[in-house]
């Protein structure tokens, strides 16, 4: 089992106060695309938690594994999880996304401590990902490099170029994950611009693809694991998630894509994370 | 008098009153019709309306190829994924083939706010301008995004539209003559003239009542039109006043502040300075806040039109 019931109960616990905190984040900095946020909690959790090597007190340590969070509007998520890992006091949350604030609607790797790439303009982190491989390879180093995107995202010709390479390159230091929560701005992604078969597409570019459930611990910490140690092949993980999730009145409705919260939202949607 | 408003929205009914006209207008966007407001278009002619994904690549070229094949399309995501994401499918696919699309590209500038430097065009003119046959239409109010929408459809060939986000005043009239290429003079002035374009323009207006008060006389020219750049205009009226400063809300290079710079350096003894983004990126924060980070409000513009006239004047401050 590659989590047990004890460290499950664990990375559960911390998910909790992620999501808690990504509403507190929503609400101080006047705005945040929380659905997004909110699909990749157990993703983030399970990544800064159990999996990467990264050291807060050495952020820039040349041998840690790199996470690059290419759909970077997700940053009210990132940026609470590098606080609880130690990168980010706790109390400068509050300045989000504030005139002057390190923390902005997408994250700066030259202002956020622990933070690996500069995201927010889609299709654009895959690449940066690759490139993260390739240095590793040739620099000899261990680390490994994680990107997780937007099923969205995946509309960008980009991340199949990026796709292609790792493929071409056997960039198994690498592991895609997506985060397939089936919304765009515009609508499901089905509708808008349609992905399936979207597990069939990435197997033909040459990855192999684990498909789970993204909220689900055991699942999520299964398909990391066989990412850890690949050799053969890249692994690319197919998360099914819920945008908004935890949220009972966010769960997969695109209008919580991006949005402000007062103190009357901020509760009804901690009361509703605190009896998932 | 016509109410404020986002000139995203003007844009987004500009559109639909266009529709109504011309049934060979198409509007294509990338998963951001209801921020870039063609979502009221596909409303009203959903069979004319594509939503390519969050593709800007493939947005662009398949405008073009909709343009070869009759159609005219008008294109909207934000300006930096337009115009900075797939510049080179702009400039071979429509640029080089003076294809009729028109590119109504918004959250262009520091006003897009909150989501900060990664997503604020400060560059977009600059990557328009040296495109040959590139029209460049720069509104200053929903007023004018109308009629710039209406103008676009004229002109033959590409036409970029620079649309902001923020909710803004009219500062104009309908009766106000809007011809592409033809500066409009918002007020006249002897001492100095400030070239504003778009939401400056407003902000120059203000400044040129805090000068009159401190008794200078600004005039105040409204460049809707970056290109073709009316560098007659520039002229004559850097001959008359001796001063001219440009005032934009894009980099200090590249844009209007360049065009005008191209057009006037030949003559000696001007007084010449360039207002908006002094060669760096945006970054987050509210619109007025960024404004007077960076330097762009009324009172900033007041202040460095005194500097300029002022006595000794040298820009090695800057
Ligand atoms: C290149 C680019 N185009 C457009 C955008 C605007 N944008 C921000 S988020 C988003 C939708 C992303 O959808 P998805 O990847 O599925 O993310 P999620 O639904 O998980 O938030 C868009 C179009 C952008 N940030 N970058």
């Amino acid at each position: 089992m590659a989590c047990t019931v004890e460290e499950k109960q664990r990375l559960q616990d911390i998910a909790r106060e992620l999501r808690l905190t990504i509403i507190d984040v929503t609400a101080w900095s006047g705005g945040a695309h929380v659905g997004g946020s909110l699909s990749i909690v157990e993703l983030l959790t399970a990544l800064y938690f159990k999996y990467l090597n990264v050291d807060p007190e050495r952020p820039q340590w040349e041998d840690r594994d790199r996470f690059v969070l290419s759909k970077g509007h997700a940053a009210a998520a990132l940026i609470p999880v590098l606080s609880k890992r130690g990168f980010i006091p706790e109390e400068e949350l509050k300045t989000f996304n504030h005139f002057g604030s390190p923390f902005a609607m997408h994250p700066d790797s030259n202002k956020v401590t622990g933070c690996d790439a500069s995201t927010g303009s889609l299709g654009h982190g895959l690449s940066i990902a690759a490139g993260m491989g390739l240095a590793a390879r040739y620099l000899k180093k261990d680390y490994k490099t994680v990107c997780l995107m937007g099923d969205g995202e995946c509309c960008e010709g980009s991340v199949w170029e990026a796709a292609m390479s790792i493929a071409n390159f056997k960039l198994t230091n690498v592991i895609t994950i997506v985060d397939r929560n089936r919304l765009m701005i515009d609508g499901f992604t089905e509708d808008v611009m349609a992905l399936e078969p979207f597990a069939e597409k990435w197997h033909s570019f040459g990855f192999d693809v684990i498909e789970i459930d993204g909220h689900d611990f055991e699942q999520v910490c299964s398909a990391l694991e066989k990412g850890w140690n690949a050799t053969e092949k890249p692994v690319f993980i197919l998360a099914n998630t819920i945008k908004g999730k935890g949220v009972d009145f966010m769960e997969n409705n695109v209008v919580w894509h991006y949005a402000s919260a007062d103190s009357a939202l901020c509760e009804k949607a901690k009361a509703s994370i605190l009896n998932l | 008098m016509g109410e404020p408003k986002s000139l995203r929205v003007a844009y987004g009914e500009a559109l639909v009153k266009v529709g109504e006209h011309n049934d060979k207008v198409v509007v294509l966007d990338a998963d951001l019709s209801h921020a870039t407001m063609t979502c009221l278009f596909a409303e009203k002619y959903p069979e004319r309306f594509f939503n390519m994904g969050i593709a800007e690549q493939n947005l662009i070229c398949a405008a073009a190829g909709m343009a070869y094949s009759g159609l005219t399309p008008f294109i909207s995501t934000f300006a930096l994924f337009g115009a900075g994401r797939a510049y080179e499918q702009i400039r071979n696919s429509i640029s080089y083939t003076n294809a009729d699309v028109k590119l109504g590209l918004s959250h262009s500038g520091l006003s897009v706010g909150e989501d900060g430097g990664s997503h604020q065009a400060v560059e977009d003119i600059a990557l328009m301008r040296v495109l040959p046959g590139m029209t460049i239409l720069v509104p200053c109010d929903p007023i004018e995004m109308e009629k710039a929408v209406f103008a676009s459809l004229d002109i033959k060939g590409p036409v970029y539209i620079r649309v902001a986000r923020p909710v803004c005043s009219c500062i104009t009239k309908d009766n106000d003559p809007f011809i592409p290429g033809k500066p409009n003079v918002m007020r006249e002035g002897t001492d100095i003239a400030i070239f504003a374009t778009g939401l400056m323009v407003s902000e120059a207006l203000e400044a040129a009542d805090i000068l009159k008060a401190n008794g200078i006389s600004a005039a105040v020219l409204n460049f809707h039109t970056i290109k073709p750049f009316d560098s007659e205009a520039a002229l004559n009226w850097a001959k008359k006043t001796g001063a001219i400063i440009t005032v934009e809300e894009h980099s200090i290079i590249g844009g209007l502040g360049s065009a005008a710079a191209e057009a006037i350096a030949e003559i000696s003894n001007l007084r010449f300075d360039r207002i908006g983004i002094q060669d760096r990126f945006g970054q987050s924060g509210k619109p007025a806040d960024l404004f007077q980070r960076y330097g762009l409000t009324a009172k900033d513009i007041a202040q460095r039109c005194t500097m300029l006239l002022s006595k000794g004047y040298s820009q090695s401050w800057l």
